[in-house]
This record gives structure tokens, sequence and C-alpha cells, in this order.
């Protein structure tokens, strides 16, 4: 495993990197946040997103897309996020594509994943169902009707669940709350009879809704996977998802950084550049070293996820760890070094402080992760 | 056959018939384990030692990618990657720790003269000749550069009168590397040249220093008029500065990597947190049973595990320049301490052992051990300074 990117993934890099800071600067996301907007994503970003192929990255070419890999799709999204780039690509182009692609039969392929590719549906995926990530918690219930599943309960915290068109659904088929066996996935049309979408106000200005669902009928054959292996599956989801999540907040980091360094450089107090004073020096110096320790952890998980690696799942859960402590360490590093415009909501660095708090919790904080790497590793 | 299947199978053999039993893995345990230092003086308490060093140096294997000529072993990085993995394979042990390999050598070999290169390095390679590095003074320490040791130009040779400080094993070593004022009129970076002494000179005498662990293995080193030939200076005059700066590089990175093979090897010498912890806290369903301690071991793991991926990168990504090397000494260092600080703790009262048969060799070591980590991050550039390195170097930040 080598943990450098790739031509292929480097030029995928270079390309999101000009898209972010020309097509969405940071004043494309203030925009959407100042008026409201519904989505909270702009649809006109993203049919452009889909001419650059974006979407089908984790897609096979006979169903139209590239199959440049977790690499390709994480890079992608590290770059975007540096200027906060708001968009359906990782709950459609992560999330929806892989698990399709990995999980779902040839007739499903065949329904979603064009669709998926040419920018036309947008999917979410339903897991939690309280405020801390657990999908072994989950309770909601589908029950065998016939050829129908009916499901009944709530789901919290749904990523573009919004908008999104399609909805991945973790629901519990047998046993009790607690237990990884006895769930399922299902494919669930967000417009079907009985769903109910309430748009979710949070903190980073994204598109999040909870989601009632009320004797919603799923026919059999839109499980996703087999029957009851729902447990392991979503595990193998939300590690592509973390890994790439990581890779989003390496890029908040990343971004906090420089304009704060920047600052650092600007700013002059008591007749000299505050960037002078070894009492910031020394934690700039640190959070250098804790970003590029957080390069390392998102390259080597993200290498293993294309290398089908036996360490995948250590590996994803080191990188959201190590991304989630970096990330909350600089957002917090930035906003006090900026001083008082840090604090302000004209000046843009508390954007970022606003977001790492949620991307944190987004499928399971470093806690959560931090405890699964010690499971996994036998202490 | 290719050229490497051949060097690889030559190799192999050649390891069968020299690598001696007790230098490789699973030797016998009732043996003596020598620390192989090599120099004028060395003792053995293994006599394969020695003849482990003799045939490892004969074929300059000690220093694979040093040419033939100044007694290296002329081999390629493919060949000593190879050579490396015949090593692995038998677990045959390192013939010779030497800080003339780690840091002396590749200076001499970017800096020496021809006839300096071919006097030193093949004693270095063989482990002849044991040195030790006279870098800082009482005066001198995070501001190595103020040095005050001084060499003056007497004609025929340099006249040294001073003092040096945390020479390491400078009691047991034959040859000193040391930094002297030779320019006592230029700025301070600008009159520091680059000598080598010979430690038999009259006049050089060293005191051990007792550290907090109640080891020496650092000294004081006097110079009182002291009579150095004048080929023994390496560079320029008063070019010193740039030697040992170059030098601290392949000392820091010699330090962190030292800190990280720590790590690897702690954990199949049972001295590892996780298996500390296991033993003294208890065990439930295969977890650490005070969750407290878990959850900090937890997270110390995951941070030695993204330092290792970030050597991992930095080799994969060709090496960069000194802006890592500070980096790798400040978490190699901070993460060894803090490593030693959980086994410690893991280890309750036992893991503060000192002397007696009331307690385990083992933690009577762990205790020694811990106390030495305390030094990791003030030798060879402090923690701090390292910080002052990445700020000003790294991120172009301001001096005032």
């Amino acid at each position: 495993m080598k943990l450098v990117l790739t031509e292929e993934e480097q030029f995928l890099k270079d390309t999101a990197k000009s898209f972010a800071d020309e097509r969405s600067p940071i004043t494309h996301f203030r925009s959407l946040r100042d008026h409201n907007d519904p989505l909270l994503w702009d649809q006109d970003l993203w049919n452009e997103m889909t001419k650059l192929g974006w979407p089908g990255i984790l897609i096979p070419e006979e169903y139209g897309g590239s199959d440049f890999g977790i690499t390709g799709i994480s890079v992608i999204l590290n770059e975007c996020a540096k200027t906060l780039t708001p968009s359906p690509l990782f709950a459609t182009g992560v999330i929806g594509a892989y698990s399709i692609t990995n999980f779902g039969t040839e007739e499903q392929k065949q329904k979603y994943l064009p669709k998926i590719v040419n920018g036309e549906l947008t999917t979410s995926l339903a897991i939690d169902e309280s405020s801390h990530h657990n999908p072994a918690n989950t309770e909601i219930i589908a029950k065998k009707e016939g050829s129908n599943f009916i499901v009944n309960g709530k789901k919290t915290f749904v990523i573009d669940g919004a908008s999104a068109d399609l909805i991945i659904l973790l629901a519990r088929t047998s046993g009790n709350k607690g237990d990884m066996a006895g769930l399922t996935l299902f494919l669930v049309n967000s417009d079907s009879k009985g769903i109910d979408k309430i748009k979710l106000d949070m903190a980073d200005s994204r598109n999040y809704a909870n989601i009632n669902f009320s004797e919603v009928e799923i026919p059999d054959s839109n499980i996703l996977g087999d029957l009851e292996t729902g447990g392991e599956t979503v595990e193998d989801i939300l590690d592509i998802g973390r890994i790439a999540m990581a890779s989003e907040m390496l890029g908040n980091a990343e971004a906090a950084f420089e304009m704060t360094l920047d600052y650092l450089k600007q700013r002059k107090q008591f007749g000299v550049l505050i960037g002078s004073f070894q009492a910031l020096q020394h934690r700039a110096a640190e959070m250098f070293c804790e970003i590029e320790l957080t390069k390392s952890s998102v390259m080597g998980a993200m290498k293993a996820a294309d290398e089908g690696s036996n360490e995948l799942q250590r590996l994803s859960s080191l990188a959201k760890t190590v991304a989630g402590e970096t990330l909350h360490l600089v957002s917090n590093e930035a906003v006090q070094m900026h001083g008082g415009i840090g604090v302000t909501d004209e000046y843009d660095i508390g954007f970022f402080l606003k977001r790492a708090r949620v991307a944190e919790q987004i499928f399971g904080s470093s806690k959560y992760h931090t405890e699964r790497y010690a499971n996994l590793s036998g202490f | 056959m290719n050229d490497l299947d051949k060097f690889r199978e030559d190799t192999k053999n050649w390891l069968d018939k020299n690598c001696p039993p007790s230098m490789r893995s699973g030797a016998d345990p009732t043996i003596p384990v020598d620390e192989v230092w090599g120099g004028r003086n060395a003792k053995y308490k293994n006599p394969e030692s020695k003849i482990w060093l003799d045939r490892m140096g004969e074929k300059g294997w000690t220093m694979p990618t040093v040419p033939k000529e100044y007694g290296g072993g002329g081999l390629t990085k493919e060949e000593v990657k190879v050579l490396n993995e015949e090593m692995f394979v038998i677990g045959a042990k390192s013939p010779l720790l030497s800080f003339g390999i780690w840091m002396l050598a590749p200076v001499l070999l970017e800096y020496g003269t021809e006839e300096q290169k071919k006097e030193h390095l093949p004693k270095i390679i063989k482990g002849e000749i044991r040195w030790c590095q006279g870098y800082s003074e009482p005066g001198s320490g995070s501001d190595l550069a103020s040095l005050a040791t001084k060499a003056e130009d007497t004609g025929d040779t340099f006249l040294v009168n001073g003092q040096k400080v945390w020479t390491s094993y400078a009691d047991k070593a034959d040859w000193i590397f040391a930094l002297v004022r030779t320019g006592p009129k230029e700025p301070k970076h600008d009159g520091i040249s680059f000598l080598l002494i010979d430690m038999e000179t009259k006049g050089v005498t060293t005191k051990p220093i007792t550290l907090i662990s109640g080891k020496s293995p650092f000294c004081e080193t006097f110079f009182d008029d002291v009579e150095v030939p004048k080929g023994n200076l390496i560079g320029e005059l008063n070019a010193g500065w740039t030697i040992a700066k170059k030098l601290l590089q392949h000392e820091r990175a010699f330090i962190s990597n030292f800190g990280l093979a720590g790590a690897v090897a702690g954990a199949g010498s049972g001295r590892d947190v996780v298996s500390i912890a296991k033993k003294r806290l208890g065990e439930e369903n295969g977890k650490i049973k005070n969750s407290f301690y878990r959850s900090e071991i937890a997270s110390h793991k995951i941070k030695e595990h993204a330092f290792g991926l970030t050597l991992k990168r930095a080799g994969d990504e060709g090496g960069k320049a000194s802006a890592t090397a500070s980096m790798f000494k400040l978490y190699g260092t901070e993460h060894n301490k803090k490593r030693h600080e959980l086994m410690v703790a893991a280890s309750g009262v036992d893991g503060l052992a000192w002397d007696g048969d009331e307690f385990d060799e083992n933690d009577k070591n762990l205790t020694r051990a811990w106390l030495r980590t305390k030094g990791n991050s003030i030798e060879g550039g402090t923690s701090e300074v390292q910080l002052n390195v990445i700020s000003k170097r790294v991120l172009g930040l301001p001096t005032q």
C-alpha cells in the first residue's frame, strides 16, 4: 500500500480545487444560507459537478460511471470542503453510488445508477434514531405482510433527507435494539405514501431532515442486499462514508488553518505582526503537525478501501477519529486566533467551526470511533 | 535468474554460513546479550557478538550503501532492501550500534576530503573506532550556536580549550566530533568549525553524569590545552554551523525513529502498554477492565498509528527536507514519553520500582526507561526548538 496519490487521483484533486475556487468560493455557501435556500445546495452547481462526472466516480463504466475509486471521490470532497461547497456529492456520489453498486441487484443497478450518474437522482441514508450515532440501536420496524414490508417509526439527522429522491433505510426485521443481527436495508422512494420529511435547521446550514414513516409499504424487491444482513452491509457502507467524510473534514481543517495562518501574518498589535508571538507560533506549529497526521490517516484509509485491505474497518475508525480531533482543535484555535472578528457572522471562519461540530457527529464521533478502534484492536 | 535474484541467493547463503546462532532470533536465552558499540576498548560477554561484527564489518554491510573504496558494502538501494529482508527472515541482530554510522559518516561523505574519508570511514564501518558527539556546553543548550569551546590556530595545530556536556558515552568513546569556536570575532553562527579529536590526546578528560534514571549514558568532557592536527578540520574553517545543522537532522531522524522502533519492539517484549494494562488492571471480554485507562490508551494508540502512517507516507513521497525531520523528532519523542507514562501508570506502584528483590526485573527496568525518556524531548533539540523550526521554516511566521 503506497501512501501517495496516483496521477489520476492527483488530476481529480487539481480539477476539484480549481472548480471550488472558481465556481463555489465561500460566498456561494453564504448566499445560500442568507437566502434560506430550501435545498441548501445549488441545482446549477450540481449540474456542473455532474458534467465533470463526479456523481459517477464510484460507479462502474457499464452504468455510465468512471470507477475511479474511493480515493478519487474523497480527494474531490476534500477540495470542495475547503470552500465549504454544499452539494449532494457525499450522500449521493459516495453513499448512494457505493451502496447500490456493491449491494444492489442487477435490476436495481440498472434502475438507479445511470440516474445517479446523470444527476437526476439524489439519495440519502436513513440510519440514526437518536442524538448519537449507533446502528445497532435501530428500533424502527419493517414488518412482513404478503410481498411487502410495512414500516413505522422515525429516523433522525438524515443527510440530504429534506430533498433526496431515494432513501436507503436501515430497519429492523427481527431481534431487539442493540443487536446488529436482524437488520435489513431497503430502498424507498421518498415520495412514497406515509413518508413525512421534516427539514432540520442546524448550525452548519446544510440539508438534513427527520423522517417519519407511517404505514409505508415497501415491496420485497426493494431490499438492498439480503434480508437480515443489513448490519454487516451498512457497516461496510458507513466505513466508506466515514473515510470520505474524514477527507472532507481534513479539507475543512486545512482551509481554516490556512486562513488563520494568513491572519497571523497580517494582523498587527503592539506594533508587530501577531504571528511573531511564540505563544501563537507553537500552537500553529502543533496544528500543522496534527494536519499532517490527519493527511496520513485519511490517505491510509482511502487506499485501504480501494485495495480491499482487511485493515479497512480499523483504518476507517482511525481516520474519522483523527480527522474529528484535528478539526475540533483547528476550528477552535482558528476562531480564537482571529480574535474579535472570529466570532462575528460577517467573517467566514465561524462557518468552519459550525460545520466542524456537525461533521464530527456524522457516522460516529471521535469518541465512538476510538472505542471501535480499541474493540477492533483487541483491547 | 536476474542480478537481484542472484544477489538474494548469495546473501542468503552468506548469512546462513556467517551469522552465528546466538545472533539470530530464537537464540538460547541463557547466552548473555551484548550491546555492541565497538571501539578500541570493546568488551564482549558473548564472543559471537565480536565474530558477527567482524564478518559484517569486513563485508562493509554495517553501512551497505557506502562505496567499497571507503570500506562500505557498495550496494544499490535495491540490494540493501534484499539484505535487510534476508536479515529479517533469520531475525539477525544488528551487528553494531554507532554514532559514527548514524551521525558522522553521512557528514564525512558530504564534507570530508578524500583523505579524511579513507582514514575514518573504514574504521567506523568495521566498528574499530567508537565516536561520540561534542555539541552542547554548560552555557549552550538550545542556543547551541553560542558555544564557547575555543580552538586557536597555533600554526601546525589547533589548541583546544573548553568544556562539552551531554556527550553520550564519552567515557567509552575513542574519538569525538566537536563544534569549536575558531572565529571569536565573527557573528556567532559564522565562527564555528567542525573538528575531529582523538580522545587519547593529552588534556582530554571525561566525567560521567548520573541521570534521574540512576544511569550514566552521558558525560562532561573537558579540553585543557589539547593539541589537534589541522588535518582534522572537516569542511572550511568557520563553516561548521552548516555541517552541524545537517548532522542534527540525522540525529533528529534517528531519535524519532528510535521512539517508533521502541513502540514496535515493545510490543514483542512484554513491555507493551496494552498487555501491562490487561495484566495489572484486569481483562473482561478481551478488553482492559478499567474504562478510564482503556480510553486513554486507545487515544494514544491511535496517535501512534497516525504517526506511523505519516512516517510511511514521507517515505513513499520520497522523503522531504528538514521540516518533516523536526515534526518527526517532536512526535517521536513526545509519543515515546506518553507511552512510558501510560505503562508506568498502568503498572501502579510496581511501575515505580527502583531496586531490590521484592520487585520484578521488568518493573525496575521500566522505571528507569520511563525516566530516561524525559531526556528524549530535550536532547537533539528540545520539543520547543522543533516547534520554533516548524513555525519559522515551514509556516513562514515572522520573527520579532
